[in-house]
C-alpha cells in the first residue's frame, strides 16, 4: 500500500522531510530541485533505462568517497545521505548526455519541439554544450503515422518513454521498440494511422521531437509565441484540463493541463485534435435574418427581444416563447436564455431517451450509498463492470483510466513481493498476464476487451436483464429478471470479493434500462458490504457532453426536448430560440420540421451552419469555447472554469450576452448560483482575485513572445492598443505577473531551465499531487440523507426486427469536433454494426449499403448506411453510426429492419479502428 | 473493395494455410512448454525460419496471426535478434566471428579473403544465392580462433589458403 510516512534524507548538506517508500528522483523532484532524467515519468514509473538521474550516495557522514546511483531506482532510505552538486556525478551526467546526443541532429531550429523541450532543457541543465563526436550519425527513415503524428526518428534518444506509453499505459498495439543499439528504432510494423485514440500524447511523453503534432506543425508557432489561458476540452462529459494555444487569431493547438484528480498527464486525440473548428472559415460572422441578409448587432439584439416578447418590457416575463437549452455550451449561456424566456419555457437540449438516463444519473448522484468517482479514484478500482457504455469512443479518458485499474492485481502483487509500486519494469515482470477483473456487458467489441476479464455479448434488452439478474446474485433483495448463468455468477462474486469495486455505465446509449440496472447493481454491492458502515460505492454514470450536467440541473424534469417540440407544433408556444444545437441531431426529423414550420419565429444561436440555423428566422453567431470565459459541469457534478484563451474577431458573442442582460461574465455566473439552488458553489469556480500580486493581472502571453508591435503592421504601422479583459483574471498581454508557483491561474507551465511541459513539477505540491493553491473545480452536487431503493427489472418487450443502438465513434459521433478537419481525416462514413448471421439473413455484404427502416411500419422513416459485418455484434442488434450524414436516428424508433441497398457515397470504413471486422462472408 | 482498405487491426489478405501443417506442429509442441503464448514468438519465429530461410514479412504477419500477438511487437522480437533474418538470405549463412580472439590471430586478413572468394562484404549475399556473410561476436572457440560457422558447421583454426576448397564443398553439397 502506498506509505504516507515521511523520512528524513540529507542532499548536499541540506536536510528534508520526504516521502518514505518513493525513490530518490521523485523526491528531488518533488522538493523543487534540478536533477535531469528523461525515462523517468510522473506516471510511469521508473525503468532506469537513460542513466540521466546519477547521484552519489553516501554509507554515513564519514564517507567521502560514495557510490554512484540512478536516482530514480533508488529507494528513499531513512537517514540517506546523497549529492546532486558532486562533481563526479556531475561528470557522470555530462558524459551520459553526451553519449545520448550522439546521433541527435542540429535540427533544433526546424524542430517542433524547439523551445519546449525535455532533452534541450537536460542537455543545457546536464553541462553538455560542445559536441567532441565527428563521426557518422546513425540515421533512420521515418514512416507515415496517419493524419496526426509525425515521426522524426533521427531526434530519438532511446529513452523508450513512447511506448511504455503507447503500449503498456494506453495499450495500443501498433508501435514497438525494433531492432537494437544504435539502430533501435520505435515506429509501426509497417506505415499507416497509430491506431491507438490516445496517440497524440506521443507528442507530450516524447522528451524531444521524434513525435509531433502533424496539425499543429502545418501551421506552427513556438511555444513561446501562442497565446494561452487554462481551458477545459469540451469534447465529451469528462472535462478533461486543457491549455489551447492562439496565434495571429487562430487557434493553433491544443496540449494537456494538468489534473491531479481528473486528466493527469494525458488526454485523448478527440481532444487535442478536434478544436479546429473554431477556425473553420464557414463559422457565422454576423448575425442573419430568415433570407440570409446580414443584420448588424444591435437590429438582430432588438429583434430576439421582440421575438422573446419583452420589447420595452421586462425580460424575463417571455410567455410564449420556448426557450432549448445546449448540453455543449455553458452554464451562463444556458441560464441566460432560461432567464430570458422563463424557468417554465425552458427546454433541455438533448434528446428525450438521454433526458430520461439524465434523471436517473442525477437521481443516483444524490443517493449517499453511491460516489461518483473521479479519474484517480477510477484507477484504484480493483474490480470493474462496464454496463453497455463503449466508453473508449464516449468517454475515452475515462477508458484510459479503467485500464489502469486493472493494472491493481499487478500492485498488489508487487506489495506482497515488497516490490516498491514504481518500480514499473519489475512490477510488470511479476505480474506478467495478471489483472484485476474488468467486466464488459454490452452488444458488440469494444475497445477495452484486450484486458477484459469477462464479457457477456447480448441485444440491450438482454443485457438489461442481464445486468438485473447480476444485482440480484449479488444481493438476493434486488429482484430478479431469471436467466442466471456462470457468467453473471462470477462476476458477481468478484465485484464481492474486491475492496473497490466500480460499476460503470452512461447516457450515450439512451438505455434507461441499464441505467437502472447499474444502480442496482451498485445499491446491491452496498447492501452486502453494509449498509451506513462501509464506504458508497462508486458509481460513474457518464453524460454525453461538456455541459449535459449542467444543463440537466437547470431543467425541470418534465421540460424535455420533446415536450418543446410539441408545444410548439400544437402552437401552445409561438416562438423557439435554440441555444448552440442542431435539433435535428436530437429528436425525429419529423417533429424537428413540425415545431419549427408551426412557430411564428424562431431563433438561433450557433458558432456553425447547420440544419437547425438554416431553418432559423434569426441566427445570431455565437463565439467557440476559445474565444469565451464560461463554466462547465462533468459528469461528476464538477463545475470548471474555462477561460477565454483569444478574442473573436467577428460579431460573434457569447450566447449570454446575446440572451442577456448582464454586465459582465461575472455577473451571470453569480446571478446563477444565486437563483439555481443546484448552483449555490458555483462562484467558487471564480479565481480569488485576492491571489494576485497588487491586483495585477495574469498575462495569457508569455515573457517571450514575439511580435507584438510588428503583428498587425500590414494593416498600419502604428501598434494598437492592448486589448483588455475586463472579464477575468486573465490579460490579453504579455504584462502582468505570470503564476510562478501559484497555479491557480496557469496554462502553459514555465519555469527558469524547464521549459518543456516537464516543467509542471515545478507547480505541483509533490510529484502526482495537487497544483499549488490550484483549484480543480467544484463539486456541485448534494448528497440526500435517504437511501435509494431497487428499480423492477423491465418487462420482456419483444418485437419484430433487430434492436437498435448507437454506434459511437472518437472521431465523429461529437458535433464540433467532427467539423474539424484533422478529426475528418479519420472519420468514417455511416455505417451499421450487424452480426454475420444477420447480415447473412438479409442479404447484406460487408461495406456495401443497407437501408434501415422502422420495423413493422412500410411508411415510416427508412435511412441508408455502409454494411459492417463485426463478428462480436450481437445476433438481433444492430448498432448504427450516423457519422456527419444527417441520419434521422431517432425517427427510426427501437426496433428496425434491414435491406440491402446501394452504397452510399462517401467515406467508407477504411478508417474504422475495430479488432472484429468480418473479412468476407466466409468468416459467418 | 475501396471502402475496406483500411486499417483493420493484425487482418491480412494471407491466405489461411499459410503455414505449413510442419510448421504448424512445431509452434503447437513449443506452445506447450511456455505459460504464455507471448513467449512462443521467438520460437515460432525461429520455426518459420527453419523452413523458410528467413522471416518475411508476410512469415511474420502468418505467426503473429496465428499466436494471436501484436505483428508490431513481433517485429520488435524479429529485428532485436540479429539471427532472425528478416531479409532473403543465401543457402548457407557464414557467421564470421570478428571478436578479439579472433582478431588477435588474424581474423581480419582471412576475412578479406572470404571476401575475396565469394565477392562479398558483410551484410551481403553472393550473386550464386549460396553465401550470406554476417559478423558475429564470438562462437565460444576462442582457443581454435580465428573461427567461422557455415550454416550450422563450425570451422576452427581458418587459414587462407583453405578457404577456396572449403567453399566449394558447400557449393557442390546440392541437394
Amino acid at each position: 500500500m502506498t506509505d504516507n510516512a515521511k523520512v528524513q534524507i540529507t542532499i548536499d548538506g541540506v536536510t528534508y522531510e520526504v516521502n518514505a517508500g518513493s525513490n530518490l528522483l521523485q523526491e528531488c523532484l518533488s522538493l523543487g530541485l534540478d536533477l535531469p532524467y528523461f525515462c523517468w515519468h510522473p506516471c510511469m514509473g521508473s525503468v532506469g533505462a537513460c542513466r540521466q538521474c546519477a547521484v552519489k550516495q553516501y554509507r554515513n557522514e564519514e564517507d567521502s568517497a560514495g557510490i554512484m546511483t540512478m536516482a530514480c531506482m533508488t529507494p528513499v532510505q531513512p537517514g540517506a545521505r546523497i549529492s546532486i552538486e558532486d562533481p563526479q556525478a556531475k561528470a557522470f551526467r555530462a558524459g551520459v548526455i553526451e553519449s545520448l546526443m550522439i546521433s541527435h541532429p542540429h535540427d533544433c531550429p526546424v524542430c517542433e519541439e524547439g523551445g519546449e523541450c525535455h532533452l534541450q532543457d537536460m542537455t543545457l541543465m546536464s553541462g553538455h554544450n560542445y559536441r567532441r563526436y565527428d563521426k557518422k550519425k546513425v540515421t533512420h527513415r521515418n514512416q507515415y503515422l496517419g493524419p496526426l503524428i509525425n515521426h522524426e526518428m533521427n531526434r530519438c534518444i532511446t529513452c523508450y518513454r513512447c511506448v511504455r506509453f503507447y503500449n503498456e499505459y494506453a495499450g495500443g498495439e501498433d508501435l514497438s521498440a525494433q531492432a537494437s543499439h544504435h539502430f533501435t528504432y520505435f515506429g509501426r510494423h509497417r506505415e499507416g494511422t497509430l491506431e491507438s485514440e490516445f496517440s497524440g500524447n506521443l507528442v507530450e511523453v516524447c522528451p524531444t521531437g521524434v513525435f509531433t503534432d502533424k496539425v499543429f506543425s502545418e501551421n506552427y508557432t513556438r511555444k513561446w509565441d501562442l497565446q494561452t489561458a487554462p481551458s477545459v476540452c469540451a469534447g465529451c462529459g469528462v472535462g478533461c484540463n486543457i491549455a489551447p494555444g492562439e496565434r495571429y487569431g487562430e487557434l493553433r493547438r491544443v496540449v494537456n493541463r494538468y489534473h491531479d484528480e481528473l486528466n493527469g498527464y494525458f488526454i485523448c486525440d478527440r481532444g487535442r485534435f478536434g478544436t479546429g473548428y473554431v477556425n473553420d472559415a464557414e463559422r457565422l460572422k454576423t448575425p442573419l435574418d430568415g433570407a440570409g441578409n446580414e443584420l448588424d448587432a444591435a437590429a438582430a439584439g432588438q429583434q430576439l427581444r421582440e421575438i422573446a416578447g419583452s420589447a420595452g418590457g421586462t425580460i424575463g416575463s417571455a410567455r410564449g416563447t420556448i426557450g432549448i437549452g445546449s448540453p455543449r455550451a455553458g452554464n451562463e449561456a444556458n441560464f441566460a436564455l432560461r432567464k430570458l424566456v422563463g424557468e417554465e419555457n425552458f427546454h433541455a437540449g438533448y434528446s428525450d431517451a438521454e433526458h430520461a438516463c439524465m434523471q436517473l444519473i442525477t437521481e443516483a448522484a444524490g443517493d449517499p450509498r453511491f460516489h461518483n468517482p473521479s479519474i484517480r479514484e477510477i484507477e484504484q478500482a480493483d474490480a470493474v463492470l462496464v454496463l453497455g457504455e463503449d466508453v473508449t469512443n464516449t468517454a475515452p479518458r475515462i477508458a484510459l483510466a479503467l485500464r489502469q485499474s486493472v493494472r491493481n492485481k499487478a500492485l498488489e502483487l508487487a506489495d506482497g513481493a515488497n516490490i516498491p509500486r514504481w518500480q514499473d519494469a519489475a512490477v510488470r515482470e511479476l505480474a506478467q498476464q495478471e489483472r484485476s477483473p474488468l467486466c464488459i456487458l454490452s452488444s458488440g467489441a469494444t475497445r477495452l476487451d484486450d484486458v477484459a476479464s469477462d464479457r457477456v455479448i447480448d441485444t440491450p434488452s438482454a443485457l438489461a436483464r442481464n445486468a438485473f439478474e447480476l444485482a440480484h446474485q449479488i444481493d438476493s433483495d434486488a429482484p430478479s429478471a431469471g436467466g442466471h448463468t456462470d457468467a453473471l455468477a462470477r462476476i458477481a462474486d468478484q465485484l464481492l470479493a474486491a475492496s473497490r469495486p466500480l460499476i460503470v455505465a452512461g447516457a450515450s446509449s439512451g438505455d434507461v434500462d441499464l441505467i437502472r440496472s447499474a444502480v442496482n447493481i451498485a445499491g446491491a454491492l452496498r447492501k452486502r458490504r453494509g449498509n451506513g458502515v462501509s464506504a458508497p460505492v462508486d458509481l460513474c454514470l457518464l453524460t454525453a457532453e461538456v455541459n449535459s450536467m449542467g444543463l440537466h440541473l437547470m431543467t425541470r424534469p418534465e421540460n424535455s426536448l420533446g415536450a418543446a417540440l410539441r408545444k410548439l407544433s400544437a402552437s401552445e408556444a409561438a416562438n423557439v430560440i435554440v441555444l448552440e444545437n442542431d435539433l435535428y441531431r436530437r429528436a425525429p426529423h419529423a417533429q424537428v420540421d413540425a415545431a419549427l414550420a408551426a412557430a411564428k419565429a424562431s431563433v438561433a444561436l450557433d458558432l456553425l451552419p447547420n440544419r437547425t440555423t438554416a431553418k432559423a428566422d434569426l441566427v445570431l453567431p455565437v463565439t467557440a469555447f476559445s474565444e469565451q470565459q464560461t463554466s462547465y459541469v462533468n459528469y461528476e457534478g464538477r463545475a470548471q472554469l474555462a477561460y477565454q484563451v483569444h478574442r473573436s474577431h467577428s460579431a460573434a458573442r457569447p450566447a449570454w450576452q446575446w440572451t442577456g442582460d448582464f454586465e459582465h461574465f461575472r455577473q451571470a455566473l453569480l446571478e446563477c448560483a444565486d437563483s439555481i439552488p443546484a448552483f449555490a458553489k458555483l462562484k467558487d469556480v471564480l479565481p480569488d482575485t485576492s491571489s494576485l500580486p497588487g491586483g495585477i493581472k495574469v498575462p495569457r502571453q508569455s515573457e517571450r513572445y514575439s511580435g507584438r508591435t510588428a503583428m498587425k503592421a500590414n494593416l498600419n504601422v502604428h501598434e494598437p492598443k492592448q486589448a483588455q479583459d475586463p472579464e477575468s483574471a486573465l490579460a490579453f498581454s504579455m504584462e502582468g505577473v505570470p503564476p510562478r508557483r501559484d497555479a491557480t491561474i496557469l496554462a502553459s507551465t514555465w519555469a527558469p531551465q524547464w521549459n518543456s511541459n516537464q516543467s509542471i513539477s515545478k507547480f505541483q505540491d509533490e510529484i502526482n499531487g495537487p497544483l499549488r493553491q490550484g483549484h480543480g473545480g467544484t463539486l456541485l452536487l448534494e448528497k440526500r440523507t435517504e437511501s435509494g431503493g431497487f428499480y423492477p427489472p423491465p418487462v420482456n418487450g419483444d418485437g419484430a426486427g433487430l434492436e437498435l443502438l448507437p454506434a459511437h465513434q472518437i472521431f465523429g459521433s461529437e458535433e464540433l469536433s467532427s467539423r474539424s478537419e484533422a478529426i475528418r481525416k479519420r472519420m468514417t462514413g455511416a455505417f451499421v454494426a450487424v452480426a454475420p448471421a444477420d447480415a447473412v439473413k438479409h442479404g447484406l455484404k460487408q461495406g456495401q449499403g443497407v437501408r434501415l427502416s422502422v420495423a413493422g411500419d412500410a411508411g415510416g422513416v427508412s435511412v441508408t448506411a455502409l454494411t459492417c459485418i463485426r463478428t462480436q455484434t450481437s445476433p438481433g442488434a444492430v448498432a448504427l453510426h450516423v457519422s456527419d450524414c444527417g441520419i434521422d436516428f431517432h425517427g427510426l424508433g427501437a426496433r428496425v429492419e434491414l435491406t440491402p441497398a446501394e452504397t452510399p457515397h462517401g467515406r467508407g470504413l477504411g478508417e474504422l479502428i475495430v479488432s472484429d471486422l468480418a473479412r468476407e462472408q466466409g468468416d459467418v | 473493395m475501396s471502402a475496406m482498405s483500411g486499417k483493420v487491426i493484425a487482418s491480412t489478405a494471407l491466405p489461411s494455410d499459410y503455414l505449413s501443417e510442419e510448421e504448424i506442429a512445431e509452434i503447437e509442441h513449443e506452445r506447450t512448454l511456455y505459460p504464455d503464448t507471448r513467449a512462443v514468438g521467438l520460437e515460432a519465429l525461429k520455426i518459420v525460419q527453419k523452413q523458410r530461410g528467413w522471416v518475411s514479412d508476410e512469415s511474420l504477419l502468418a505467426v503473429a496471426e496465428y499466436l494471436g500477438l501484436p505483428v508490431a511487437e513481433l517485429e520488435g522480437v524479429a529485428t532485436f535478434f540479429n539471427l532472425i533474418y528478416r531479409r532473403p538470405v543465401g543457402k548457407n549463412v557464414i557467421l564470421y566471428c570478428n571478436s578479439v580472439s579472433c582478431w588477435i590471430m588474424g581474423c581480419d586478413q582471412v576475412r578479406e579473403k572470404v571476401s575475396e572468394e565469394l565477392g562479398i562484404e558483410f551484410g551481403e549475399t553472393s550473386e550464386d544465392g549460396e553465401f550470406t556473410l554476417i559478423p558475429v561476436p564470438c562462437l565460444g572457440d576462442c582457443d581454435r580462433a580465428p573461427v567461422m560457422m557455415v550454416g550450422p558447421d563450425l570451422h576452427r583454426n581458418l587459414d587462407r589458403q583453405d578457404l577456396g576448397e572449403l567453399f566449394s564443398r558447400y557449393r557442390n553439397n546440392q541437394d
